[in-house]
């Protein structure tokens, strides 16, 4: 069976927010769409965003790590926001896995929210229904689209790629071999949520320099009569025995 | 949604054309339903972005429907006092005729008395040679205060530089150091190739105070402490040159490194190359005249000789008696000193790590050289069957431009790449077309004042690029002839301008006073000024016969920007989504390091409300001026629009070298040049707006030396001579200046009381010194270093006004790290007042591990004036948000006199220099920030702000 | 989490109203087994049952201010078959019209006995439907607490005494009232109820206590290091990504000081339990104003105590809005 997902590249993530408004802006006037803001001029706006950069700083001074960390809806396996909804609103696709909220059904009782540990899901104050991460199910199946468009608006935008789709389930898809071959994990394992979206973690390339690359015969210095060989009147073993 | 795939009406139109939410220009599609923006996202045929877009440029349509946007041209109400925001609509007639009649008056009398400066546009082709055909040479755009340091230290040393001009090639790379750069330009591209370098196992080292952006994925974090990169680079130079990890064929072939300079403190051509005989005529190149000494003969010989090999180090004397030095020799004895347990005492940086990150750069640059199979021809006629390169790359941008050592350091940085071998190769620096060029490059500003006539254009660039003192542009006393002062003597290679001083100066009458003052597209009552309080009020100052000292105000803008209140006339622009706009080769193109790259905006929605793009303003204005470009030898009008401009324009008659390279010739069929081809706009609009040519493998790198591409970009009038253009390990420019300021040789000499000032910052081998500020500060007083920081999802002052990208910086906070903030008894969220010297700000601190404990940051404008960009007068912004540049002087006194707050050699200015201590607001001072100004009224014209925002024409449910 | 006034009401009242009738339908069994005398079945009974009715009527208003769609709430009812709130939307209805039958039965006095027990004991139609009413009540209490105790991850509500307490404390309220209500209608009862009301008081706190001791011993099983997935002892968020407020800050926050959440929890510590209690004592002897008194202080008091009970309650997404910059 298929799960559609994302993998998310903490490795090259440099938190731009691309995906943040590109899913603003695709979503908005799409089929998920409004996507209200308020106060949008005033103080303290507010608006609904299906996904959101955050940034950690992870130990201390100097050794410090700064984590861009871009989070929307996991699309769990087992979704815990999906029994609890009462309506039938909040359901989970057979077909693909996708997690969504059907507007007409929401009665708005944010019950989900509260089942979700992910904090993934927002209430659009102006539509008053539950909205989240739809995995631009209104982009990927569009035919009409080019082949190459046919995957989320946040995975198109990201300029560093950080952002993978594919299904999970499918051993051999990149977004599989990701997780099997870089370390991709998932985010609260402990309550068994099974979140389909992964996270690659950071990785670190070193160099290691041995001594002697330092001093090679090849030095330019010695060309240029800087590494000057010893003068010959300077003692030697010579000098002091015999064998 | 609905159903799960229900979807909406299919978009009806994708149009394409250029992003400008930013200086990157990447290829955008719009998507439009029923006339509206619905959504932009990447052009994948696009050369820059390859279809990735970033949070700015996918939140365009916020800034296409803001309430912020000036629709109607306003004058200011008569008998209103200027900054009190009260204005009136106006026609465009009403606007141009107001213009032509004193614009006219000026330039029948004294042309100088106009000046236009322009801010983060891409439009100097136009702007520049409409205010040189005016007359004027007060003229600038953003360079002096953004990155000339940047420009110039490396132009003036390899004839190229990053910026839009060259950057690293990480597609090959595999050691790549970044340093002080927080977003840049190259903002999609750079993310692109950063993330494609990490996955392909590349080394990422940053250098940066603060960890956060790019820095944040970097394999290992250098903080420094700001200002102080001059002495890193320079004891990592030391490293390598004591270790040995020096490209010394490189350094032979291709750089003045061997070249024999006179030794003879008491010779007036002390510190010359000696060349082996006088150049005949004065060219824009240098001629390949000096001398090596050859190690297998052991005696000089003319440089390049074939067979010939010199020695790099060493003292020699000339058959005269001269004694002389290679270029290499005189670095060595300079860094003799500037040891990594040195340098480590002044960055902060220990100094193991120092000499490691030499050792990283010199053995990946001599151990996993690259050879790519491409056959190409040196300067020299030698044929060479690969191409080498050394893989360490470099980037650098504000955080070493951006202080006033930073040509010095830049410098530093620049022989660093060219001892490494770096320069045009693979896994390297790369150029971009039409770089590089010549150092310095041929452009010259006139050198004497009366080339600044009633009614004549100016004769010479307004900018351009000094070899000697007697490029300055100066007075017979040496006094300045631009109201910035750039050219003369306090900043003789000021190759950008100073617009940061240009409204001081222009207050105090000091060069002299002008009447009017065009700004266009930049916010320096805010943002691009420093002493923001100060300059504010000088744009408001009258003298004593009740004139404003400023007489007249023009602001060329698209928002209700905080410049914008002191206008007198405010002619409103049309957005980037509007308007036709050419990224020109003769301004700053988005060339590849394959090959020159150009591009265009097509509008893509009408012209809102009474917008008019500033291009077409000028055509107009130029042409009822009858500046000779517009106008026919009769007078009559020669260009119906702008459009038509950039398809007629040339450079000369029959140059065949226009605003744009692409599909030149009748039908298209020329690249580069050619005639004017009517048809020119179509074409780009068929080839998602961009024309990119790409150059034979064999012409792509080695540019400063390969006979094939010189030849070529001399062919196609890219530069005027062949020349190999050797890097300038040692400078003689600077020696020029410097032996001027000694009393030495023909040229120009400098007043008197700049002589010192030039002698000791001139200095044509790099060296570090402490900031001009810190010079003036007492460092225990004000322990702290100051900067700011780009955030990747705002553009300057640009995108407050932008419902979506406020949402994500609404205000800021000044980051501390969390020992020093404690030390302070500070704890994270507090308010708190940051003082310089010059002033001070109330603001909230944040407690961070990703700073250096002597620095402090904050993101760079997102503090706004209240209700400035039609925001709420509570708006975050305002209240909490808060602008660094209040705490930054314009100006420093320097023996008693005031000199800007700049590089002493480019002008630079040094934002980053500023030092400042923090405390705790006394209790019971209020939470909001201060300094607070005049809250901004809205303006005729302007759209109601909505409480709520749903989506354009789209009701909620 | 945020208290939010719609669900504090409709708990604090729905609990009230349950154990109101439950009171009724007690008193009631101890009458037919002659434990009680028999009061007046039109006002005791009766009215009773109206009153209940009425509280469970504000607390359904109450919840539909909790609706982005009270228009659609008739949906709420699909997914009985895994919501616990759906079946507390199914309950609720079905307990309201029991309570109004059985009210309604006791009003016309409708007494046809419809069976006679082992033991001779008859069997009318207001038995069935107290028995009826009993099964629902608690099953709304199962239900209402469920909703809460069910979500693992807030700990603090999951867990049986959640349930338990949501029992106990509605008992408690309905009982007192009960008790006050007895005194304007059938005072031989209120000693009886009075005595219960106390008793379940007492109960109520001994949960409540013990609701507070464990949850102030939880360990968040979520930490920023499972949340993002790093492991170092020292993570700190920088940012949530937004500056002026989401849902996510407005909902899963109380966004009051500790010091309020401590003042909250002595209130309704003291204004739920000991006062009552007293009052409730008082009230044996000298009548209604000190039950009146006992049930307007515990009500109030276990309006507090459901607002600390959202607002102690932590939600792990927390981990994720914590600081913006
Ligand atoms: N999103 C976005 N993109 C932009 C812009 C924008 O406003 N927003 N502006 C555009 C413009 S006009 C420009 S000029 C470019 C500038 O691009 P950058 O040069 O990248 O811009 P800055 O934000 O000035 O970055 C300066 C960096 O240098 C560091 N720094 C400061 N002082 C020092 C120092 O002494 N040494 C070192 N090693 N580092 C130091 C700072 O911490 C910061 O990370 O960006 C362009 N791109
Ligand atoms: N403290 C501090 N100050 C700095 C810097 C820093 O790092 N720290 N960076 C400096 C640098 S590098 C730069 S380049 C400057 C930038 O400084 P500016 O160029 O002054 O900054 P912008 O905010 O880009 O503002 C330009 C103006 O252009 C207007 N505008 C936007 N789009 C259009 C348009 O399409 N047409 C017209 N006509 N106007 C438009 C905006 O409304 C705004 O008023 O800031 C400098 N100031
Ligand atoms: S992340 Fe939250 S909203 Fe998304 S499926 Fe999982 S539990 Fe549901
Ligand atoms: S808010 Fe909507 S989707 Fe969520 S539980 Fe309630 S009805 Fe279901
Ligand atoms: S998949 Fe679509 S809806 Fe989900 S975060 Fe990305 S852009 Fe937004
Ligand atoms: S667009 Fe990509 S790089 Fe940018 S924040 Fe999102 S995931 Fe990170
Ligand atoms: S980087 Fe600049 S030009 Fe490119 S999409 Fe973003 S805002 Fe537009
Ligand atoms: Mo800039």
């Amino acid at each position: 069976m298929t799960q559609l997902a994302l993998v998310i590249d903490l490795n090259v993530c440099v938190g731009c927010q691309a995906c943040v408004t590109s899913c603003k802006e695709w979503n908005t006037s799409g089929s998920a769409g409004p996507m209200g803001d308020q106060n949008p001029y005033g103080a303290d706006p507010t608006g609904t965003f299906f996904n959101r950069v955050q940034t950690f700083e992870v130990g201390e001074f100097p050794t410090t790590e700064t984590v861009h960390f871009p989070k929307s809806c996991l699309h769990c396996e087992d979704p815990p926001c999906v029994p609890v909804c009462p309506t039938g609103a909040s359901y989970k696709r057979k077909e693909d896995g996708i997690v969504l909220v059907n507007y007409d059904k929401c009665i708005g009782c944010k019950y989900c929210s509260w089942a979700c540990p992910y904090g993934a899901r927002e209430l659009d104050e102006q539509q008053q229904v539950m909205k989240k991460c739809t995995l631009c199910v209104d982009r990927i199946y569009d035919m009409t689209m080019a082949e190459a468009d046919r995957k989320p608006s946040c995975v198109k935008a990201c300029p560093t790629s950080a952002r993978l789709f594919g299904d999970v389930h499918d051993p051999e898809s990149a977004v599989s071999v990701a997780i099997r071959e870089s370390g991709g994990y998932a985010l609260m394992p402990e309550w068994g949520t099974h979140p389909a979206n992964h996270y690659l973690p950071r990785r670190k390339t070193r160099i290691k320099i041995h001594e002697d690359e330092l001093e090679r015969a090849d030095n330019p210095l010695k060309v240029d009569r800087q590494l000057p060989k010893p003068a010959m009147d300077e003692p030697t073993l010579d000098d002091v025995t015999t064998w | 949604m609905q159903a799960a795939t229900a979807s909406l009406p299919p978009v009806q139109e994708v149009k394409n054309t250029t992003c400008y939410m930013c200086a990157c220009r990447c290829g955008i599609r719009v998507h439009l339903r029923d006339g509206v923006v619905r959504y932009i996202d990447g052009n994948p045929d696009h050369p820059l972005n390859k279809g990735v877009i970033c949070a700015k440029g996918s939140s365009g349509i916020m800034k296409q429907y803001s309430p912020a946007r000036l629709l109607k041209p306003l004058k200011r109400k008569a008998g209103a006092e200027r900054g009190a925001g009260e204005f009136e609509e106006i026609e465009w007639d009403e606007a141009f005729a107001t213009l032509a009649e004193r614009l006219g008056k000026i330039r029948a009398t004294d042309p100088k008395k106009f000046a236009l400066f322009t801010g983060r546009d891409q439009m100097q082709a136009l702007t520049g040679m409409f205010a040189r055909q005016f007359g004027t040479p007060n003229y600038a755009a953003h360079g002096g205060f953004c990155s000339v340091n940047m420009a110039a230290g490396m132009i003036y040393t390899i004839g190229g530089s990053f910026w839009e001009f060259g950057g690293p090639d990480l597609d090959r790379a595999k050691l790549f150091v970044m340093i002080g750069t927080a977003e840049d330009h190259h903002s999609n591209p750079m993310k692109i190739a950063l993330s494609k370098f990490k996955r392909d196992g590349g080394r990422f080292i940053s250098i940066n105070p603060v960890r956060t952006g790019y820095s944040a994925i970097a394999d290992e974090w250098v903080p420094i402490r700001p200002g102080t990169d001059g002495a890193l680079l320079l004891a990592i130079i030391h490293e390598i040159i004591a270790t040995g990890l020096y490209d010394r064929d490189f350094l032979v072939q291709y750089s003045n490194a061997g070249q024999l300079i006179n030794a003879d403190e008491t010779n007036d051509e002390f510190g010359f190359f000696v060349r082996t005989e006088v150049p005949t005529e004065e060219a824009c190149y240098e001629p390949q005249d000096k001398l090596w000494w050859d190690r297998t003969t052991d005696r000089p010989v003319v440089t390049h000789k074939p067979g010939a090999d010199p020695y790099l180090l060493g003292e020699f004397k000339l058959s005269d008696g001269t004694p002389v030095k290679p270029a290499f020799q005189l670095l060595q004895e300079r860094v003799k000193d500037y040891t990594p347990d040195w340098a480590s005492q002044i960055t902060g940086i220990p100094a193991d790590v120092i000499r490691r990150l030499a050792h990283e750069m010199g053995v990946t640059a001599r151990d996993q050289k690259i050879e790519l199979p491409i056959a190409w021809t040196d300067s020299w006629g030698n044929e060479h069957d690969t191409v080498t390169g050394n893989p360490v790359a470099f980037h650098a941008m504000r955080g070493l431009a951006a202080h006033s050592n930073g040509f010095q350091t830049i410098r530093a940085m620049a022989i660093l790449m060219s001892l490494l071998g770096t320069i045009d190769r693979p896994g390297g620096f790369r150029h971009k077309a039409p770089f590089p060029r010549p150092i310095p490059p041929c452009a010259r500003t006139p050198n004497d004042p009366r080339a600044v006539q009633p009614n004549r254009p100016l004769d010479g660039m307004a900018l351009g690029w000094p070899s000697d003192p007697d490029d300055l542009f100066v007075n017979d006393d040496g006094s300045p002839v631009r109201i910035d002062k750039a050219f003369s003597w306090e900043y003789p290679l000021s190759v950008h301008g100073l617009m940061h001083n240009a409204i001081t100066n222009a207050w105090r009458g000091d060069p002299y006073r002008i009447d009017t003052l065009l700004i266009f597209m930049a916010n320096m009552a805010w943002n691009s000024t420093m002493n923001a309080v100060e300059v504010r009020k000088m744009l408001n100052d009258k003298d004593e016969s009740g004139e404003y000292k400023i007489p007249f105000l023009v602001v060329c803008d698209a928002f209700h920007s905080e410049m914008t209140a002191f206008a007198d006339l405010i002619l409103p622009d049309t957005t980037y989504l509007e308007r036709h706009d050419v990224m020109s080769m003769l301004d700053r193109p988005i060339s590849e390091f394959d090959g020159p790259v150009d591009s265009v905006r097509i509008p893509v929605v009408p012209v809102s409300g009474d917008c008019k793009p500033f291009q077409e303003v000028l055509i107009e204005l130029g042409t009822r001026l009858k500046l000779p470009a517009f106008v026919t030898k009769e007078g009559a009008r020669k260009f119906r629009d702008y459009p038509d401009f950039v398809v007629n324009w040339e450079s000369e008659p029959g140059s065949g070298i226009g605003f744009l390279a692409g599909w030149r010739g009748k039908g298209g069929e020329k690249s580069l040049r050619g005639e004017p081809n009517p048809n020119q706009w179509e074409m780009y609009k068929k080839n998602n707006c961009v024309f990119h040519y790409e150059l034979p493998k064999s012409y792509q790198y080695m540019r400063n030396w390969n006979k094939g591409y010189l030849e070529w970009s001399q062919r196609n009038r890219i530069t005027r001579y062949a020349e190999p253009i050797l890097i300038h390990i040692y400078s003689e420019v600077l020696q020029r200046f410097r032996s001027a300021a000694q009393g030495k040789g023909l040229t120009r000499k400098p007043p008197e009381h700049l002589k010192k000032r030039i002698d000791t910052y001139f200095d044509p081998l790099p060296f570090y010194y402490d900031t001009l500020e810190a010079l003036a500060t007492d460092k225990q007083k004000y322990p702290l270093a100051a900067v700011t920081q780009r955030p990747m999802a705002m553009y300057h002052s640009w995108d407050s006004q932008n419902a979506w990208l406020r949402q994500i910086h609404t205000h800021n906070y000044l980051f501390v790290n969390a020992l020093t903030a404690r030390q302070q008894g500070i704890d994270d969220g507090d308010w708190i007042w940051v003082e310089s010297q010059w002033g001070k700000v109330k603001c909230m601190a944040r407690h961070s591990e990703a700073v250096e404990p002597g620095t402090v940051w904050t993101w760079n404008a997102i503090g706004k004036a209240a209700g400035a960009w039609n925001l709420t007068p509570d708006a975050n912004e305002s209240q909490k948000g808060f602008l660094l540049n209040h705490l930054i002087s314009e100006e420093l006194p320097e023996a008693g006199r005031r000199i800007s707050n700049s590089d002493p050699i480019t002008g630079q200015a040094a934002w980053y220099d500023v030092r400042v201590r923090i405390y705790k607001v006394g209790a019971g001072e209020t939470a909001i920030t201060s300094p607070q100004f005049e809250t901004m009224k809205p303006y005729p014209g302007m759209k109601t702000r909505s409480a709520i925002l749903a989506f354009l024409g789209v009701k909620p449910k | 989490m945020h208290p939010a006034f719609s669900v504090i009401f409709l708990t604090t009242l729905i609990g009230a109203a349950q154990g109101l009738f439950l009171a009724l339908f007690t008193a009631q069994s101890y009458a037919a087994f002659k434990l009680l005398p028999q009061p007046d079945a039109h006002g005791f009974y009766g009215q009773g049952s109206l009153l209940a009715l009425a509280l469970l009527v504000a607390g359904l208003v109450a919840s539909f201010f909790h609706l982005g769609h009270p228009e659609r709430a008739w949906r709420s009812a699909a997914m009985w078959r895994t919501s616990w709130l759906s079946r507390e939307v199914i309950v609720l209805p079905a307990f309201m019209g029991v309570v109004f039958l059985y009210g309604l039965a006791h009003w016309l006095e409708w007494h046809p006995v419809l069976m006679t027990l082992p033991g001779g004991l008859p069997v009318d139609p207001t038995a069935i439907l107290g028995v009826a009413g009993t099964v629902l009540a608690f099953a709304l209490f199962i239900c209402t607490g469920m909703i809460y105790a069910c979500l693992k991850f807030l700990a603090e509500w999951h867990s049986p005494l959640t349930v338990i307490n949501y029992v106990l404390l509605g008992g408690a309220s309905g009982f007192t009232l009960a008790a006050a209500f007895a005194a304007a209608t059938a005072p031989e009862l209120v000693s009886f109820l009075a005595g219960w009301a106390a008793i379940i008081t007492v109960l109520g706190l001994i949960g409540r206590i013990a609701s507070l001791y464990r949850n102030a011993r939880l360990k968040p099983k979520s930490t920023l290091q499972t949340a993002i997935g790093i492991k170092h002892p020292r993570i700190v968020q920088k940012t949530q990504g937004f500056m002026g407020g989401s849902f996510n800050t407005r909902e899963f926050f109380h966004g009051r000081p500790v010091a309020v959440l401590r003042g909250v929890k002595w209130f309704f510590l003291l204004a739920a339990f000991p006062v009552p209690l007293l009052l409730l004592l008082a009230g044996m002897q000298d009548g209604m104003a000190a039950l009146v008194a006992a049930f307007v202080v515990q009500y109030a008091g276990l309006l507090a105590e459901r607002w600390f009970f959202f607002a102690q309650a932590n939600h792990p997404q927390n981990l994720y809005y914590q600081s913006i910059s």
